[in-house]
């Protein structure tokens, strides 16, 4: 009978993740030359290459290209955090009165499309857009922050904060209250509960916020493409390039392996700093 | 004895409902109190306040003589063993319990020393690097109580720390909490819907219900001597007849007169008359102030509990001596076993048999402890 359950889904992750995954990997592992498919790894020396192997490793063009992706997710992952956290706490304090508002207003720009949004920030930060235009108004000089880093980061925080903001607040709103009463009788004082306390319990919280918003950061194309311009490059329009305008699925899907790669590295690495905190709370006593 | 917390006519309101209404109450040193009644009645609310986590509505909290209510919690020197515990889940054992030191920041010997004494008294050496979710109820519950004592706090409070025990657990931890208190001097304020932990524990017990203390005595005095239907009843069972009290030491019910020791309820008052079931005694019918039939009989190990109906009232009558059921028996109750109430909601009045002398004078609990302390009174 479970069984039966089961299968849809196991059906739907083999078409949907399992064989997209041995493609991708089959493209990124192959090339195609006069109509003949062979295994090599020209792909990934065409990706670390770049179109100028001369250079230093961390100069070549896509290698740039896949730092700057990791940069700008780690940025924008660390403000949506410094952001995040506080509102998510104020949102799940229980003295907080209009908190069904709030948390309403806050999700509400989610039902939008996610491009409108994106494109609305594209009117926003316009030469002569409403941003600009309120500078002047101010008697301020204008400042052009469309098609630069900040645009990007501006568009990234904008779109992923809810993602980092939800699973906080879901971990503060279930955390249970009487042990922060607990640490408050043990003579804990507000700034000891919190470092002691809250923030430890938070902690499944926040590492999902941290992967719901560096995931998709990494990866992102269309907020650079509108906001960085075209040619803003990330690791997803690098992708988004090789397959549509240059038609090559093998440089493409290369990309794409080197991007998951990274994601996994990533991904340990949280693991390994959240299993280490653990620890060294163990080894305190 | 000094009075080390003293609760001056508190009153807590949530909403539109009054949770204690002018409590009035003081905890001296080395003293075992409990806060009994059902729930709902303000019990954990007047902890709670003790503790820090809730602030009255209005009056007074003193501890040593000082005000207390601007104090944090965390600055009170008090701790608590929560219901239900409420350890970090983010620590081990030996974390949970060291948690109080480091906030202190106690040096790394000490703590270590600490935790070690306190997992020795507590019965869980060896555990301390266990996850407290993997503990049992009993086990979390010493750890709870191992992170509280830890501290060397001058008062533990304890909010129904056994409700989540089984039966047997909950008696040994009944004798181990008792042993604890009396071995460490530290003042304990226990709250506890359940009677006969109140009995088995306490030094003294405050009877609350509705948000208002009801009584405040020694187990003997509080089961021996109610003050009212309502104590009489939660604390071990009663019969509880409507009856008149015809002048002082005469009293009248289930149309008979009987003689009382209670007096100054007025002449022809209706009153409550509270009889435990343990002190009606069976007789032959011939020489029983009244004679009833014999419904019900059930063995209970030590006793008999049965039911006798005298016509216009069915007794519980427990005793030791077995009757037949549907046989007709005689029932007799000594003068000193019968306790005369007041009615519900009636002005209780000082100096019926002492009853009501420690409602009214609930300020003054102490009068029937230890004799050398009523100096002090």
């Amino acid at each position: 009978m479970k069984r039966l359950f089961v299968f849809p889904y196991t059906l739907w992750l083999i078409v949907f993740t399992v064989i997209p995954i041995i493609l991708v990997a089959y493209y990124a592992l192959t090339v195609t030359a006069d109509g003949q498919t062979s295994f090599t790894l020209a792909n990934f020396r065409w990706f670390f290459e770049g179109m100028t192997p001369g250079e230093p490793f961390f100069q070549r063009l896509y290698v740039r290209v896949a730092m700057r992706s990791v940069y700008l997710a780690l940025i924008s992952t660390a403000i949506c955090f410094v952001l995040g956290y506080p509102l998510a706490y104020i949102l799940a304090s229980k003295g907080f009165r209009n908190k069904s508002f709030l948390l309403f207003m806050f999700i509400a720009p989610m039902w939008m499309n996610f491009l409108v949004r994106t494109y609305a920030w594209l009117t926003i930060l316009e030469r002569n857009g409403l941003f600009n235009t309120l500078l002047q108004r101010a008697g301020l000089p204008q400042i052009d922050i469309l098609y630069t880093d900040t645009a990007v980061l501006l568009g990234m925080v904008y779109n992923f904060l809810p993602f980092m903001v939800l699973p906080i607040y879901t971990s503060l709103v279930r955390m249970d209250k009487r042990v922060i009463e607990a640490a408050q009788d043990l003579g804990a004082n507000p700034v000891n509960v919190f470092t002691r306390v809250v923030f430890p319990l938070s902690l499944p919280g926040v590492v999902s916020g941290i992967t719901m918003v560096f995931m998709p950061g990494a990866a992102t194309f269309i907020i650079s493409n509108l906001l960085g311009g075209a040619q803003y490059f990330l690791l997803g329009n690098l992708i988004e390039q090789q397959f549509l305008r240059v038609g090559n699925w093998h440089t493409g899907s290369v990309v794409a392996v080197i991007l998951m790669i990274l994601m996994v590295i990533s991904m340990a690495i949280l693991k390994l700093v959240d299993r280490g905190q653990a620890e060294e709370e163990g080894a305190r006593v | 004895m000094s009075r080390l917390i003293e609760l001056v006519g508190i009153t807590k309101v949530f909403g539109t409902q009054t949770v204690l209404d002018n409590i009035s109450l003081y905890i001296r040193q080395n003293e075992f109190v409990t806060l009994l009644g059902p729930s709902g009645c303000g019990k954990t609310t007047t902890l709670r306040i003790i503790g820090g986590f809730e602030q009255p509505t209005s009056g007074g909290l003193l501890f040593n003589g000082q005000n207390l209510l601007s104090t944090p919690p965390y600055k009170r020197q008090l701790n608590t063993v929560f219901q239900r515990y409420a350890l970090f889940p983010n620590m081990n054992v030996a974390e949970n319990i060291a948690f109080g030191l480091k906030i202190q920041k106690a040096s790394r010997g000490e703590i270590q020393t600490q935790v070690a004494n306190m997992l020795k008294m507590v019965n869980l050496e060896g555990f301390e690097k266990r996850n407290v979710a993997s503990l049992s109820g009993g086990q979390q519950q010493r750890v709870a109580i191992a992170r509280a004592l830890v501290n060397k706090p001058k008062v533990l409070l304890l909010d129904e720390p056994l409700g989540a025990l089984d039966l047997k657990l909950r008696k040994e931890m009944q004798v181990e909490l008792k042993a604890m208190q009396q071995s460490l001097g530290i003042t304990f304020v226990y709250v506890t819907h359940d009677q006969e932990e109140a009995l088995t524990m306490s030094d003294t017990i405050v009877v609350m219900n509705e948000g208002k203390i009801l009584q405040i005595g020694t187990p003997e005095d509080i089961y021996n001597e109610p003050n009212c239907a309502f104590v009489a009843n939660f604390i071990g069972e009663s019969n509880i007849i409507p009856g008149l009290m015809i002048e002082d030491y005469r009293v009248n019910f289930c149309s008979r007169e009987f003689k009382c020791i209670d007096k100054g309820l007025g002449k022809n008052t209706n009153v409550e008359v509270v009889v435990r079931p343990e002190d009606v005694e069976i007789t032959s019918p011939e020489s029983g102030v009244l004679t009833g039939v014999v419904e019900n009989v059930i063995f209970k190990g030590v006793h008999f509990e049965m039911r006798i109906n005298t016509q216009n009232f069915i007794w519980k009558v427990h005793s030791t001596v077995q009757a037949q059921k549907d046989s007709t028996v005689g029932i007799t109750i000594k003068p000193e076993l019968i306790h005369v109430m007041p009615l519900r909601g009636a002005t209780p009045l000082a100096n019926s048999n002492g009853f009501g002398s420690h409602l009214a004078a609930s300020l003054l609990h102490g009068d029937n402890n230890a004799p050398g302390e009523k100096v002090a009174e």
